[in-house]
Order: structure tokens, then sequence, then C-alpha cells
């Protein structure tokens, strides 16, 4: 993993002690809340419905058990017990109190973990694939490009006050998309060319939210020594040309989609022609050293007879090791995904204590390394097969052991208005009641890979238009209710689903869901045809027939 | 004709914790919904408007939220944010919940 070098310290200490004496003047009047609030958000702190809330960044998803056990400790000392985990991997505390904050930055930069950030009109917390490093079908790792990309980006002079927010993911496994890249304001694939060499798929212009739209190749091959001089000429570029007039049209997206693609293109590559001389190799000779950062553990070998004779005997072993695990590069080895999505609890949260424990498993079993994945669950990217089923055991001592990762109650869900100051209705509830039942109909494993990605406003932090069922929650005429979207993809294949028709009132919705995964089990055409390949096949038609099936008796 | 005027009460977070908080009839701070003040005239509620802006030492985001009296004559609110502002959120029982 990364280790911070002095300066990296130094800056992260002098920007707590500058927080803190803006916390004070706060309190004491020096400040009014139109000073302070620019300068609280620039620390990642907001202001909610019920509370403060501090988000804390998790570079590209990357954690230590040291840093794990550090969030653990803040939601203990200075919150409720717990931290919810986002689609942006980043984590937020969601109680607070503005005294604390300072106190809980000293202590995140003990392990150098900060909150600069993840808000504000800036470059954001850069995502990468949570199996960085680890997966078998990666052409690399994309962790040091992240890990470039976020020293770059960090307190860059040019990029504090952009027309809107800014972010940017990393995929080293063009053929399996585990990081949104084509809803990012800037994507990345790490791409081979012909000769071999490395370089970058620049995808631009992705973004969800009011106006969803799927990002389009600017640059087929960036050179590895040419990708930060490319990176700030298109950040550049939308920094001049973005709609700061309208903060709905002010994103990149909008920018790409009115001026086309082909005059950003120009524009990036005229603006690239002009800096690239003022990159004079630095940032090529810090990748290197970076690169040595995220050089492979040492893996051990091991016999994995005991794996397979566990997985022989034991159903629930076999249950969630079907599920949960991934394919490693090393044959021998194993990525475990923690699912943070037990049926009925609030996705992504986390306890201080599951935490803990979890930290514990990376130390002992992991290589200490745990990742956060934008799906709202854990992974332990390193873990030989001898050792899963003692890491089985002890994730069902902390109710970790859910065996459902990619099934239908591993559902993204953002905050919605249970915490969340711009929501329009709640997700979470949806979220469980859902999870709930499908749990008691135990149909989970026979639906099979399905997606439900939730959110409680058209913000869309819940990336329901990327959601194989989408699920946005709106305000109608002072009530909650809910609309569905069929088809989403967020994959390398990715696609923005379309509205099924008019909403649901809140306790309609779930039988809605039960209506519409009831109608895949009649539709597909066998066992192995998943949910997103039914409806590309048969199209909205007949799922609509089953949502709304008194539409369809009255026609009749 | 003029527009009927919706009753309200002040609302707002407060500054250290955040939390939700109210203006009482005494124009002190309350952290339960039940002990606010129902403003039914609209300059009445302008003018308290303006007082509570000014009180940034203890509050942040003031604003009027549509409210009306209930069964006991105690305010309550009339669309759900509010009244997840009241209670707390729904998948803990924290919040005011919590604090009742």
């Amino acid at each position: 993993m990364y280790q911070y070098n002095d300066f990296d310290s130094a800056f992260l200490a002098e920007r707590n002690v500058q927080f803190r004496a803006q916390v004070e003047r706060r309190i004491d009047g020096s400040l009014t809340e139109d000073e302070f609030k620019p300068l609280r958000l620039m620390n990642g702190l907001y202001l909610q419905l019920h509370a403060y809330m501090l988000r804390v960044a998790i570079p590209y998803g990357t954690l230590s058990a040291n840093q794990m056990d550090k969030l653990a400790l803040l939601a203990e000392k200075w919150d409720k017990g717990y931290g919810h985990f986002t689609t942006r991997q980043n984590i937020q505390y969601n109680w607070p109190k503005l005294n604390d904050v300072p106190d809980m930055l000293d202590a995140l930069a003990e392990v150098n973990l900060h909150a600069i950030q993840t808000s504000g009109n800036t470059i954001r917390n850069v995502t990468a694939d949570h199996f960085a490093g680890a997966a078998a079908d990666e052409v690399a790792d994309p962790r040091p490009v992240a890990e470039l990309i976020r020293q770059w980006s960090t307190d860059h002079p040019e990029f504090q006050a952009l027309p809107r927010k800014f972010k940017i993911a990393v995929s080293g496994a063009l053929e399996n998309d585990r990081a949104v890249i084509k809803a990012h304001d800037i994507g990345l694939y790490i791409v081979k060319n012909d000769a071999g060499e490395l370089g970058y798929q620049i995808v631009v212009g992705g973004g969800l939210g009011r106006t969803p739209m799927i990002g389009k190749t600017l640059k087929e091959f960036v050179k590895q020594e040419d990708l930060l001089s490319y990176l700030e000429a298109t950040v550049s570029v939308w920094n001049l040309l973005g709609r700061r007039d309208n903060k709905y049209k002010a994103r990149i997206k909008i920018t790409v989609h009115e001026h086309g693609i082909e005059e950003i293109r120009q524009r990036v590559e005229d603006r690239f022609q002009l800096i690239r001389p003022t990159f004079g190799g630095f940032d090529v000779a810090l990748l290197k050293d970076i690169e040595a950062f995220f050089a492979n553990p040492e893996f051990k070998s091991a016999s994995t007879d005991g794996y397979t004779a566990t997985y022989d005997a034991d159903p629930l072993f076999r249950s969630w090791a079907d599920a949960n695990l991934a394919a490693h590069k090393n044959a021998d080895y194993s990525i475990v995904t923690i699912s943070l999505k037990k049926h009925g609890d609030t996705p992504g949260d986390a306890s201080a204590d599951q935490m803990r424990a979890m930290a514990e498993l990376a130390r002992q079993y992991g290589h200490d390394e745990l990742r956060i994945s934008h799906e709202q669950n854990v992974i332990l990217p390193h873990v030989h097969k001898s050792d899963l089923p003692v890491i089985y055991a002890a994730l069902r001592e902390q109710e970790l052991h859910t065996a459902n990762i990619g099934l239908i109650s591993d559902i993204i869900a953002c905050p919605g208005m249970d915490y969340c100051a711009l929501a329009t209705a709640r997700s979470i509830p949806v979220a469980q009641e859902i999870a709930t039942r499908f749990d008691d109909l135990k149909l989970e494993h026979d639906i099979g890979h399905l997606q439900i990605k939730i959110s409680g406003c058209i913000n869309a932090c819940g990336h329901h238009h990327v959601g194989h069922i989408g699920i946005l929650g709106l305000d109608r005429a002072g009530v909650e209710n809910y609309q569905i979207t069929l088809g989403g993809d967020a994959t390398n294949t990715a696609a923005v689903g379309q509205r099924v028709g008019p909403g649901f009132a809140y306790d309609e919705i779930v039988p809605a869901i039960e209506r519409t995964v009831q109608g895949y089990l009649e539709l597909r055409q066998d066992q192995n045809e998943t949910f997103i390949q039914t409806f590309n096949r048969v199209g909205m038609a007949p799922f609509k027939a089953y949502i709304y099936p008194e539409a369809q008796a009255n026609a009749a | 004709m003029a527009r009927a005027f919706t009753p309200k009460v002040i609302t707002a977070n407060h500054l250290l914790e955040g939390d939700v908080i109210y203006m009482t009839d005494t124009g002190e701070w309350t952290r339960q919904m039940a002990e606010a003040v129902l403003l039914t005239d609209e300059a009445d509620a302008d003018v308290r408007l303006i007082e509570a802006q000014q009180q940034a030492a203890t509050t942040v985001g003031v604003y009027l939220a549509d409210a009306k009296a209930d069964e006991n004559g105690n305010p309550s609110p009339t669309h759900f944010r509010e009244e997840f502002r009241r209670v707390g959120p729904s998948n803990y029982f924290h919040g005011k919940q919590a604090e009742a």
C-alpha cells in the first residue's frame, strides 16, 4: 500500500490546524455561516437532516487494517457506533458534533486518512476497481495511477473552483468494468496498445443525476507519460467552457453534449499541446515510485485441500463461497467480498465491532489490505484458499457472512431522506424491505445476478439509472413516490435504464418490484439467462404488463 | 384575493450539535416540535424569522416550515420531510425518537 511521506503528513497536519481554527472562529462568531460553510465543505463536513455528516475519503477504496481500526474508533468515540460506506468509496459518519470534528480529523491523520475534497466543486476522491491488484482479468493495477491522480488533484490550484464537482474513476480491466467507468466525468481504462505498451483509454462526460449520460471515448490511447497533462488539459477545457450560469447544467457531461465530443477533443488536444512541455517528466518518475508501493504481497504456498473439503461438506460455506468469492490472479488465492447487506440491515453500514473484525481478518489472513467497493461492500483482496473456512467462521460471528453478492439483496441504496438534506424520499427502508421480502421467499439464488439500485432523489447517489432495476424516490404532492427504471447497466456495456411508467406509493413499491421479478422468472428462457439478458431480449412491454396488471386488465 | 397563509413553525439546526431545533413562543429554542410556537400570522412569521436568523451563534439554516395544530393544539408537520426531522431516521432508533 502507498505510504505517505513527510510532506503528505505535514500537509494533513497543517490543514487540520487551519480547520480547527476555522471551527473556533465560527463558534466564537468571527465567521458567519456563509463564510464558514465553504470551509467546512472543503473538509468533508456537511450539515444534513438530523446532524452534521463527516465524509471521509478512502482513496481508490484501499485501506490497511490500522486504517480500518481508526474508522472503527471514530464510529465508537464520536458517532453512534457505526459508519456508512458509500458508492464513492467513502465512509460517512452521520452524527458528529461540530466541536468534535477537528479531533476526528486529527485521529484520521494519524493513519494518513482525511476528508479533503470529499465535497465542493473540485476533483473528488478518485475511485477504482475494488479488485485492483488482485483480479485475474486486469491488464494492470489501477491503484498507482489513481494515487498519482490523487496527488495531482489534491489542492490543485487551478481546480479548486470548478463549475461543479468532478469525479474520476480508474479500471485496469477493460472487459469487466467494476468501477462504473462510463458514469464518471472522466473514466480511465488501462489498456495496452499494439506494441504492448500500457496506456489509458479516456472516457469523458458520463454521469448520472438529473441528466444521466454514458461517457464517450475522448481518446483511445494516451501514453502513460502523457496522462496527467492530458487530464489537466481536459479539466482545464471544461473549467473554461462549463456552465456556471446553471448548476444543473454545470457538469462536463452537459459541456460535452452541448459542444459535441469532436470540438471538446480538439480543444483538449490544443490545450494538451500547449501544456505538455510543462510536465517535465517528474510525474512519470513519481508514478514509478508509486508503483513500487503496490507490488504484490508475498503470496504463500500451501495446500488448498482444506478449502475443497469444507466446500464439499458444508452447504452454507459452499453457498457463501459461490456468491462471495471471485477469481484471484493467483489460482490458490481468492478475492473475498464481505457483504454489508445482511437482509434487513442498512446497505453499507458497518458497526465499530464489525470494522475491527474485518481489520483483524485482513491483518491475519489478508496481507493487511481491505477495499471498499462502490457497491457498499468490503473486500479482502488477497486470501489464500486454505484460510477461507476460518474466515467464514469469523464472519459468521459478526453476522457478516451473508451470501448475496450480486444477488437481489445486494442493493445499492443512498442514505435518502433518513439522513440526506437533499433527498426527496427514503431509500434505506425500501432496500431493507426488498431484501427481507426476497429472503423470506427463498428465491434469491434462483433469481441469480440482479442489481437493484435505489436513489432517494434525482441526484442519483444510489446509481439507480444503471441498476438492472432502478428505483428513484421522489416527492409527489407531499408524499413519497417511487419510479422504476429497467435495463440499466453499470459495466463496460453501460446503459441508462428506461422508466417503466407511473410511480408507486411507498407501500406499493416492494410489491411492484416483486411483480417485476416474477415477470423475469416467467419470461427467462432458462436459469442461465440473467435478468438483464432477459430484459434486453424481450424489451419493456412484457415487464410492464407484470408491473401494472390493472392497466393490462383494463386494456383487455 | 390574498392567498391564505399556511401556519408555520420556525426551525433550524443547532450550530454545535447539528440537530433540529424549533423556536418557542418566548424566542427560545427547543428540540421538540410540540413545544414550538405555531405562527398563524404571516407578518408575525416574517418578523420572527428575521429575529431567528440573527441568532447565528446558536443556529444554522433557519427557515419557516409548514405546520398544523394537532389534537392538542401543538404544532405537527404537514410534510413527510418535516416528520422525519421531528422524529429521526427510520433505520435506527436514533435522533429525536431516542431522546424523547
